[in-house]
């Protein structure tokens, strides 16, 4: 998030897109509901009625895989009428002409067309944000999860900076990070491209200043794999060894029974988790590690902030300390480690991990601490591109829409988009073993139309099966409103009825997020009753 | 008069979302029983959602992994911590030599703490002398 949580509460307006924030994020849907009764305009557009769209003044239904067209035409009305701040585009932008001519191309009953929001609706919300004084921009994978989710982003990234609603308090660009420590997983140079602090593994300064530290002569100034190119690589017999920590790619990754072809091909795939996974399930060796119960640490959250986690109870059985797994690992290997505890460890990161330069344990009591912190006097940011954008210039993307990887067809006719429920988390590993939580709903469902039921003959609770060009699931239905004709929808937690199955890899050409939120699929009256 | 109960919380960071809420876990005689939310947090202030309230509820499940276990005849047996850390090791020094530290690829965790995810990746570049590592960021 370019800005803070709490303030959320001081916006004007919020703009709430491909984000079921009640769901996934309660406590940041919570300072939302505050800003409403703060007196904030909050705009909804999602393919689906999620639940934060009740308390929306204007809600709007996109078709799946449509935000580029829709926010072109936003942008589109905001230009028209001048709600645009050129001060802000002068002094703190760079590219703007390129990209006027695409959204002046681009008016609102042309996207219309596309995005099937009325262009009404899309002057209503551009007026809205376009005058708002502190606008903020709220997304999710709704955003990102899609072949064109950098394009998405960028999009985002241009209305903020249309409006000047960047580098100031209460508004700017506010991706919602889905995972617990997915921020710090990022921070901490868990990406084939970047060391700690996305400082770049092709910069032979960077390579160079690692290597001095880690004791080593060189290292690799080539960019790794990602995930995707893992599993090609294991196919292709590239890849012939896979180290998986804390992950369960076997029912969280697009079409799962690829995945899991992929893995078996592994001459070693070693898992460290705190379940038997069902990724461990293939493992050669699974190594037992702790939950965040049971261990010391820090975890940075959405908005940047870095803060403690400490230890409340030894840990279960033979299990041991993550870090100390590894660290034995590494001894063995033949590279000596020995840190004496996590704070060891933070404490040589940081001097390495500029916007984390300042942060001490002692320093994280209390509140925490938000980066960049780089110097141990540094109170830290609540948000980011004060007075100047961090690269310089903020720079414009003339960016045109592009349809979906795959589209809806006579074969198959259904749009579907993955999600999450509020009782469950991710693939399940931890609160499907919560008996409360997984009590609140115990198996997985697709949501369908009253309209599309009636025409499958498909009554609320039968069993269906769900099908796509990747394979075949049985689920039950769940006939609502929520979710618009000709689409359906359903959560990914339940490996019993895995959604993963049918969901499509296509990927973004540059970020490599697979687009989970939108492929085609058919269904059909099951056989099951039970 | 019988033993007396011992009874702590302890303030720590929530495992679930990127909310990052903060709360006390309730340990009784080495249980973790309950959640209190933590008032002064600047998350959460307070307040917690049904995963939150309920996040206690995994961590001592009598499915929890206990031991190492090795594939052997094609099952996961219980082995020691020794024979398994030698395995790895031994397995992923075999295939670093014989294909290239390309060959190897490492994911490391969105679940995980900052110093275990900087320790993996540390271990990818510096030993193994790959960048194939990357996490469930897209997922």
């Amino acid at each position: 998030m370019t800005n803070s949580i709490a303030e959320f509460e001081g916006a004007d307006c919020i703009f709430i897109i491909g984000s079921n924030t009640t769901v996934a994020h309660p406590l940041i849907a919570t300072r939302i509901y505050r800003a409403k009764k703060n007196g904030a305009k909050i705009i909804v557009a999602d393919p689906r009625r999620v639940h934060i769209s009740e308390v929306a003044d204007v809600y709007v239904q996109q078709k799946m895989g449509t935000d580029v067209a829709l926010i072109n035409g936003i942008m589109n009305v905001i230009l028209e009428a001048g709600w645009h701040d050129q001060a802000f585009i002068d002094e703190r932008t760079e590219d703007f002409e390129k990209f006027r001519k695409v959204v002046a191309a681009f008016p609102p009953e042309k996207a219309a067309e596309v995005c099937g929001v009325s262009a009404d609706d899309i002057r209503a919300i551009a007026e809205i944000y376009g005058r708002a004084d502190k606008a903020s921009l709220v997304y999710c994978m709704g955003i990102t999860q899609h072949t064109t989710g950098v394009d998405n982003v960028k999009s985002l990234a241009n209305l903020a900076m249309l409006t000047g609603n960047l580098g100031k308090e209460s508004c700017g660009v506010n991706p919602l990070r889905g995972q617990n420590n997915v921020q710090g997983a990022c921070d901490m140079g868990g990406l084939p491209n970047v060391f700690t602090a996305y400082q770049p593994v092709t910069s032979s300064a960077a390579a160079e200043k690692f290597a001095r530290a880690w004791g080593v002569e060189s290292l690799s100034t080539m960019v790794g794999m990602t995930i995707p190119a893992m599993l090609e690589g294991l196919e292709g017999g590239t890849v012939k060894a896979m180290y998986v920590l804390g992950e369960n790619p076997v029912v969280s990754d697009p079409d799962v029974n690829h995945v899991k072809k992929a893995l078996e091909k592994a001459e070693l795939l070693v898992v460290q988790d705190i379940f038997l996974t069902a990724t461990a399930e293939l493992a050669d060796v699974v190594l037992p590690g702790v939950s965040f119960a049971e261990k010391d640490g820090t975890f940075s959250n959405t908005e940047r902030r870095v803060s403690r986690v400490r230890q409340a109870v030894t840990p279960a059985g033979e299990a041991r300390q993550d870090w100390w797994i590894i660290q034995e690992i590494s001894r063995r290997f033949g590279y000596a480690m020995d840190y004496a505890s996590p704070q060891a460890i933070f404490d040589e990161m940081t001097t390495l991990t500029p916007s984390y330069g300042g942060m001490t344990y002692e320093r994280l009591e209390g509140d925490g601490l938000q980066w960049p912190c780089p110097t141990s006097d540094h109170p830290g940011t609540r948000f980011l591109h004060k007075d100047k954008v961090a690269r310089g210039k903020g720079l414009f993307h003339a960016i045109a829409y592009q349809p979906p990887a795959e589209v809806v067809d006579a074969e198959y006719p259904l749009w579907l988009s993955t999600g999450r429920v509020f009782a469950h988390y991710h693939t399940g590993t931890m609160t499907r073993n919560s008996p409360t939580l997984d009590a609140e709903i115990e198996e997985g469902f697709l949501e369908l139309s009253a309209e599309d039921a009636t025409q499958l003959g498909i009554a609320d609770g039968e069993w269906v099966t769900l099908s796509s060009r990747r394979g075949s699931i049985e689920v039950r239905a769940m006939v609502t409103k929520r979710i618009s004709v000709g689409s359906v929808f359903m959560p990914f937690h339940f490996i019993e009825s895995c959604a993963n199955v049918v969901t499509n890899p296509a990927h973004d050409p540059i970020c490599k997020i697979p687009e989970l939120k939108v492929c085609a699929v058919r269904v059909e009256k099951s056989a099951r009753t039970s | 008069m019988g033993a007396p109960i011992n009874y702590r919380t302890v303030l720590t960071t929530c495992t679930y979302c990127g909310c990052g809420c903060n709360f006390f876990l309730e340990v009784l005689d080495g249980k973790v029983i309950g959640t209190i939310p933590c008032k002064t947090s600047p998350v959460n202030e307070g307040k917690l959602c049904i995963k939150g309230w309920n996040v206690h509820e995994f961590v001592q499940h009598e499915k929890r992994l206990k031991t190492p276990l090795l594939r052997k005849n094609g099952k996961l047996e219980e082995v020691s911590w020794d024979e398994a850390l030698d395995f790895t090791a031994t397995r992923l020094r075999q295939i670093k030599e014989s294909s290239g530290p390309d060959s190897i690829g490492f994911l490391t965790s969105a679940k995980v703490t900052n110093e275990e995810n900087y320790l993996l990746q540390k271990f990818a570049r510096a030993a193994v002398g790959t960048n194939n590592i990357d996490h469930c960021a897209r997922l």
